[in-house]
C-alpha cells in the first residue's frame, strides 16, 4: 500500500486496538492523516465557521440584516478547515484532475454527514459546472463528494455562467447576476453540496433559485469552509 | 487552411514534442485538419498491458499511481445536448470520447457503470486518461540555421577542461555516449563550449537538463552570454517561455516529457541526482526526447555504482576531470568521532567536540554550512546554535535564507541534504552533523564536502564529519575525495597540457 497523497508506502501496525481493523483498507499514512483539519463542532451554528465565543458569526449576521437573503440558507456545515495542506490537495485533486484524491476524505465526510444531516430527509443537489469546465475536468467535485452521501441525488440546476467570477470579491459578485439556471424544480428539502464555503455567495445563488421554485428549507454541506 | 507554407508555423510549435489538447495553441478545426492531413497523430494517453495500465507519456506502469473517474461522477444528465448542432455533436464525438460517452449516458434509459483512467504519476504536467490523448508530430521538421562561432566566451580551459571538452566534442560530432566525470567545482558549464559550438554549426538541436529549477534559472542568463546569436528558452514548473523550435532547450527533467526524439545533442546534468537516479520515469522520458541518431552527455561528479560498472567494462566510454578549474585540490573531510552523540542532542545540547569546533570557527571569516540528516534534527541544531537560519525542503522562506546566505548576511546556515549540490558558495567551512546517519551515502557525503573551498580567492575550507558511527560511505567517500586528488596530481605531469589539437 502506497499513501494516496505523498506515495509513502504505508507499513501497517498491527496493535491489539486495530487487529480486527486492519483489512479495512489505509488510504493515507498517519503523517497525513494527522493534517487534515476536521472543522471543530463548536463554531457558527450557521455556517461551521471557527469563532471563539459567539454563536452566530459575523458573515452569517450580515447575511441575514437582509432582506434579499434573510433566511435562505437554514445551515452550512462544513468538514475541514482551509489549511496549507488542504489548499495543496484541492490544487492536485480540482485544478490537476487527480479525482481518486475524494476517498481520503469520505470516511470524514461520511461521518461528519451523519453527526450533522443524516435525520435530514430531502436530496442532495450538487452546485453544478460549467460545461466548458466540466469538459476540462472530466469531473464535478461537488458531485464527487454528494455521491459519498446516504441521499439521492437531482440535477437540478446548470450553471450558465464561467466560473471565472469566483475571483471576484464579495460586492462585485453580490452585483453580478445569478449564474445558475433551473432545469428541475423540487418541493422537498435541498441539501446543497459544494467543495468550498468561502462568502457563501454561490450557495445562496444556487438556495435563491430551488426555493423560488418549491425548495421547503436549503441546507448546505461543504468540503471546507475556509 | 493549412498549406505547404503554413505547415512549417505549425511545425515550427510542434515538432519533436509529444503535447496534450490543451496544450497545443490551435484551434479544433485546425487540430481536425492537421490530423486529416497526417502532420498530427492522435496516440492514446493511456494503453492496457497484461497486468494493468500503461501511461504513454510517462511510461508508468505500477497500479497505484494510476487513478479512476467513474462516468457517473461527470455525467450530467441535464448536459443540453439537445441543443448542439448535429456537426457541433460530431467534432465532440470525435475529439472528446468523453463526450461521446456522455452523450450515449444521456441517451440511454439505464446508466451503465463506466469509468476512465489517468495517470497520477505524470498528472502534474496536465492529466494524461483515457479520454484525454496525446498528440504526437508526424508533420514535416524544421531546418534549424546553421551558426558559426556562435561561442563568445572567451575564458581559457584548463588543460584538464579542454581534455574533456575535446572528448565532449567528440562524441557530439560522432553521436555517441560520453560520460563526463567531473569533480564539484570542475567547471563543467564551460567545458561544454566548444561542442555545443560545433553543434549549433551543424544547425543542430541541443538540450541541457538537470534535475532542478535553479540551475536552469541560473543557466539561461550564462549561456545567452555565451551563445548570444543562439535562440536559447528556459523550461520548468511554470515557466512564462514557450519553446518555438529553439535551438538550445534548457529544461529541467521532467520537461523532457513534453518531447519526442527532437534532439541531436542531449546533456544530462548530474545523471547521479535524485530524482533522475531514482525515478525511472526520468531515463524514459530523456531516452525518447532524443533523435535515434543523437549524442548523449551525462556529466556527474559522483556517479552511481551502475555507471562506474558500466565505465568500468567499456560500455560507456567516459573521460575525468579529476581538478577544480582554479587547480587546488578538494578538502579532504575530517572525521571526529562523538560518543553518544545522539542521546546528548536528546538532551537538547551540542557535543562538547561541536562547539569547540565551533569556537573555533567562529574565528575565521568563512561562512559555515551545517549538515544534518533530518528536517527535526535542523529545528533542534539551529535551536541549539545563536544567530544561525535554517532550512530544509519544505521551509516557507527557503529562497530567501539561502539568497540571505549568498549575500553573507548568515553567518551560519543549518541544513538538511536539500543544499548538498547545485548551490555554490564562495567561501564556507562544512560541518556535518552525525555523518553516520544513512541519509549521507557516499554520494551525498563527497557532493557536501565539494561545498567547500570553491572560489579561486578561497580555494581552502575546512570539512569536518561529526559521526558516532563511522560508516563504509564515509570512508567510501573520503577515499574518492582523495582517489581524485591524487589523480589531479599525477596525471597533472603528463596531462596533454599545451597540446593544441
Ligand atoms: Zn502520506
Ligand atoms: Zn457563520
Ligand atoms: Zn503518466
Amino acid at each position: 500500500m502506497h499513501c494516496l497523497w505523498c506515495h509513502e508506502e504505508i507499513i501497517p501496525e498491527v496493535t491489539w486496538t486495530n487487529l480486527f481493523r486492519i483489512h479495512q483498507e489505509q488510504l493515507l499514512c498517519s503523517t497525513c492523516e494527522e493534517q487534515l483539519p476536521l472543522i471543530p463542532s463548536n463554531g457558527c451554528k450557521r455556517c461551521s465557521r471557527p469563532v471563539e465565543q459567539k454563536e452566530v458569526c459575523e458573515d452569517c449576521k450580515r447575511w441575514e440584516s437582509s432582506p434579499e437573503w434573510r433566511g435562505l440558507l437554514t445551515r452550512n456545515i462544513s468538514v475541514y478547515i482551509y489549511t496549507p495542506f488542504m489548499k495543496d490537495i484541492m490544487a492536485r485533486w480540482k485544478y490537476r484532475g487527480d479525482y481518486i484524491l475524494i476517498s481520503m476524505f469520505q470516511h470524514h465526510i461520511r461521518q461528519v454527514f451523519s453527526r450533522t444531516l443524516s435525520q435530514q430527509e430531502g436530496v442532495l443537489v450538487p452546485v453544478p459546472l460549467s460545461e466548458e469546465r466540466l469538459r476540462e475536468r472530466g469531473f464535478n467535485q461537488a458531485q464527487a463528494i454528494a455521491e459519498l452521501l446516504p441521499l439521492p441525488i437531482e440535477h437540478a440546476l446548470i450553471r450558465i455562467q464561467s466560473e471565472k467570477q469566483a475571483k471576484k470579491s464579495r460586492s462585485e459578485r453580490l452585483q453580478s447576476s445569478n449564474p445558475f439556471r433551473l432545469v428541475k424544480p423540487i418541493e422537498q428539502p435541498v441539501i446543497l453540496v459544494d467543495d468550498l464555503y468561502t462568502t457563501g455567495m454561490t450557495i445562496r445563488w444556487a438556495a435563491q433559485i430551488l426555493k423560488g421554485a418549491g425548495a421547503t428549507e436549503i441546507y448546505s454541506f461543504t468540503l471546507i469552509r475556509s | 487552411m493549412i498549406n505547404d507554407q503554413t505547415i512549417m508555423n505549425y511545425a515550427r510549435f510542434c515538432s519533436g514534442k509529444l503535447l496534450l489538447r490543451q496544450e497545443l495553441p490551435f484551434s479544433n478545426e485546425e487540430i481536425d485538419d492537421l490530423i486529416r492531413k497526417h502532420y498530427l497523430a492522435e496516440i492514446p494517453g493511456i494503453i492496457e498491458t497484461w497486468s494493468g495500465y500503461r501511461c504513454n507519456r510517462c511510461g508508468n506502469e505500477k497500479n497505484h499511481l494510476f487513478g479512476i473517474i467513474p462516468r457517473a461522477c461527470a455525467s450530467d444528465p441535464v448536459l443540453p445536448h439537445h441543443l448542439l448542432s448535429s456537426s457541433e455533436k460530431s467534432t465532440l464525438r470525435k475529439y472528446f470520447p468523453f463526450y461521446q460517452r456522455k452523450l450515449q449516458i444521456s441517451n440511454s434509459s439505464s446508466q451503465p457503470y463506466r469509468h476512465d483512467i489517468y495517470c497520477r504519476k505524470c498528472i502534474e504536467m496536465g492529466r494524461v486518461s483515457t479520454f484525454e490523448p496525446l498528440y504526437r508530430w508526424d508533420g514535416p521538421s524544421v531546418n534549424l540555421p546553421t551558426i558559426q562561432h556562435a561561442c563568445r566566451w572567451r575564458g581559457k580551459l584548463t588543460p584538464f577542461q579542454k581534455q574533456a571538452a575535446n572528448r565532449i566534442r567528440t562524441a557530439i560530432q560522432q553521436q555517441t555516449e560520453l560520460l563526463v566525470w567531473a569533480v564539484c567545482g570542475a567547471g563543467k558549464t564551460e567545458m561544454l563550449y566548444p561542442g555545443l559550438n560545433w553543434a549549433f554549426s551543424r544547425g543542430f538541436r541541443v538540450c541541457l537538463a538537470t534535475p532542478r529549477t535553479d540551475v536552469v534559472t541560473e543557466l539561461y542568463p550564462r549561456l545567452q552570454q555565451t551563445f548570444p546569436s543562439i535562440e536559447i528558452v528556459p523550461l520548468y514548473g511554470g515557466t512564462p517561455h514557450k519553446d518555438e523550435n529553439a535551438q538550445l532547450v534548457i529544461a529541467t527533467t521532467h520537461q523532457l516529457l513534453r518531447y519526442n526524439h527532437a534532439f541531436d545533442v542531449m546533456v544530462i546534468d548530474e545523471i547521479d541526482a535524485f530524482p533522475f537516479h531514482a525515478d525511472p520515469m526520468l531515463p524514459h522520458a530523456a531516452g525518447r526526447a532524443r533523435k535515434p541518431d543523437s549524442a548523449s552527455i551525462y556529466l556527474t561528479a559522483t556517479p552511481r555504482p551502475k555507471m562506474k560498472w558500466k565505465f568500468r567494462v567499456n560500455l560507456l566510454p567516459a573521460v575525468f576531470v579529476p581538478a577544480r578549474y582554479h587547480g587546488h585540490p578538494l578538502p579532504v573531510p575530517q572525521f571526529v568521532s562523538v560518543l553518544r552523540l545522539r542521546s546528548c542532542l536528546k538532551k537538547q545540547r551540542l557535543p562538547e567536540p561541536v562547539q569547540i569546533w565551533l569556537r573555533k570557527q567562529q574565528a575565521s571569516k568563512r561562512q559555515l554550512l551545517i549538515f544534518v540528516p533530518t528536517v527535526e534534527d535542523a529545528h533542534l541544531i539551529h535551536s541549539l546554535i545563536p544567530d544561525s537560519k535554517k532550512v530544509f525542503a519544505r521551509s516557507p522562506e527557503r529562497k530567501e535564507v539561502i539568497e540571505q546566505f549568498r549575500l553573507q548576511k548568515i553567518q551560519i546556515l543549518v541544513t538538511t541534504t536539500i543544499l548538498e549540490r547545485g548551490v555554490t558558495f564562495p567561501s564556507v567551512d562544512v560541518a556535518v552533523i552525525d555523518a553516520g546517519h544513512n541519509v549521507f551515502d557516499e554520494a551525498a557525503l563527497v557532493q557536501i564536502s565539494g561545498r567547500a573551498g570553491r572560489s579561486a580567492d578561497d580555494p581552502f575550507g575546512e570539512v569536518v564529519f561529526f559521526y558516532q558511527n563511522k560508516t563504509s560511505a564515509m570512508v567510501q567517500a573520503r577515499r574518492s575525495i582523495q582517489k581524485m586528488n591524487q589523480r589531479a596530481k599525477h596525471t597533472h605531469d603528463y596531462c596533454p597540457t599545451e597540446q593544441e589539437e
